[in-house]
């Protein structure tokens, strides 16, 4: 393992030491993120509830593409999956879909953006099991 | 000549990039250069030079391929054959001994360095990459001339074009320098620096990193720097180079064969260092083990070891042969 590599399991390692589990989730599943958010000194937590439309990068560069639909707008947010400022990922449901990237449901409104849930395969017996 | 800088700098090898996490959630993104060994080489004064400074060096250089001259300027110094060396400017006070190996927390984090390196070659490069020309129109009558530079002087009046004008050529592979760029993280343990952005040069350049000469000064730098001494690295150094004067074995000792060899070895004595440091108690118990009391002062076993060690030859011609081939075993491992 190169000393990059070996710095950014390091970085990893660090992010994850206050406890927090990554869950192995996927485009298409409906997610709660609890984002951390900071006004003036106090500090709270918000929950971003939508549909993972992407995964992207690996490792430390992980991130992930969510979207939800707020006050008739659609809105994204894009997620590092190592940031602290995620406290938590929770899946409220996993979905059934053939593409790894989501985009089309850009073009797409109420009942045509649906996701199918997934009740079988890949992930199902553990809901927050560690990623790889 | 770097005026303000009163302290050493490090030279140090480009890895990469990579990001780190600040604990408020911003992302940074930091290149990482590692120390590779870096050590004082040699030392400039003002009586012999003319001037002070530091020579420091990194990396591993295979002493093959280092010329002899250069090998032996190591020797002195010390030091491993280096990769790379090079010369910081440093008053006579902040001076940093010979064979020191600078830290990595030589230099402080949220502190402001000035790094430079040799930049990527590009080649030859036009005037839009070069010199950042717009270049031309993309229609209206342009053809074929899009990425070209304009015109590049007047009419016969000067009839010429002046020199430095810019135009295409050859760019990159040049000495430069970042000024104000910020140390996010060292690593002590792993002689890593961790600094903000991009630094110039390809992954595996070699880079100068000092303190920053313009900005605001920070006041509790270590001084002269940070660095361990020198006795600790150097000394598998200087063993390794110095041949060994004797063999040392007990079985070299007249009166000790391959049985009586084995019976010390099981008590823990193998060398002839270990013999001599025997006490008359431990002597005993061996010579019961051998089934030869007294055998140790009979045959002189510890007056032997003792003279072998001040660099005689063993007593009996079986040893002195055994000694012999040791040696050139010992010696041709050495290289």
């Amino acid at each position: 393992m190169n000393i990059i590599e070996k710095l950014n399991k390091k970085e990893e390692a660090r992010l994850l030491a206050n406890g927090k589990t990554i869950p192995d989730f996927s485009a298409g599943d409906t997610l709660v993120v609890q984002v951390k958010i900071k006004e003036g000194t106090r500090e709270r937590l918000q929950a971003f509830e939508g549909v993972c439309i992407a995964i992207n990068g690996s490792g430390l560069n992980e991130s992930f593409t969510m979207r939800k639909i707020s006050y008739n707008e659609g809105v994204e947010r894009v997620f590092p999956i190592y940031s602290p400022l995620v406290e938590s990922i929770e899946i409220k449901r996993k979905g059934k879909v053939r593409r790894a990237k989501l985009y089309y449901l850009r073009e797409r409104r109420g009942k045509s953006a649906r996701i199918a849930e997934r009740t079988s395969g890949r992930g199902i017996d553990q809901t927050r099991g560690k990623k790889k | 000549m770097h005026g303000t800088v009163d302290r050493t700098g490090i030279l140090a090898k480009k890895l990469g990039m990579t990001r780190v996490f600040t604990d408020e959630g911003a992302v940074v993104p930091v290149t990482v250069l590692a120390l590779e060994g870096c050590q004082v080489v040699a030392q400039k004064t003002q009586d012999r030079d003319g001037y002070t400074a530091l020579q420091l060096g990194s990396g591993v250089a295979k002493p093959k391929r280092v010329s002899k001259a250069e090998r032996e300027r190591f020797a002195k110094a010390k030091v491993a054959p280096k990769m790379k060396w090079v010369e910081f400017r440093v008053p006579g006070e902040n001076m940093i001994e010979v064979g020191a190996s600078m830290s990595a927390d030589h230099f402080v984090t949220g502190q402001k360095v000035d790094v430079s390196g040799i930049s990527i070659g590009k080649g030859f490069a036009g005037a839009m990459k070069r010199h950042n020309f717009s270049g031309l129109r993309a229609t209206h009558g342009v053809s074929i001339s899009h990425r070209s530079h304009g015109s590049t002087g007047q009419c016969q009046d000067p009839g010429k074009v002046f020199t430095g004008k810019k135009m295409a050529g050859h760019m990159g592979a040049v000495r430069v320098t970042t000024q104000n760029v910020e140390i996010v993280r060292t690593d002590v343990e792993d002689g890593l620096i961790l600094i903000r952005g991009a630094v110039p040069g390809s992954k595996g350049a070699w880079i100068e990193i000092r303190d920053a000469v313009k900005g605001v000064k920070v006041d509790d730098l270590p001084m002269p720097g940070k660095f361990s001494a020198a006795a600790a690295p150097k000394k598998p150094e200087a063993k390794a180079k110095v041949a060994p004067a004797f063999a040392d074995a007990v079985i070299l000792v007249d009166g000790i064969g391959p049985k009586g060899e084995e019976v010390l070895a099981a008590a823990g004595v193998t060398t002839l260092t270990q013999l001599v440091a025997l006490s008359a108690e431990q002597i005993a118990e061996l010579e019961e083990k051998i089934g030869k009391p007294g055998i140790f002062a009979k045959e002189e076993w510890v007056a032997q070891a003792k003279e072998m060690i001040g660099g005689a030859e063993p007593r009996a011609q079986v040893d002195k042969d055994l000694a012999a081939k040791m040696l050139k075993e010992a010696s041709s491992e050495k290289e």
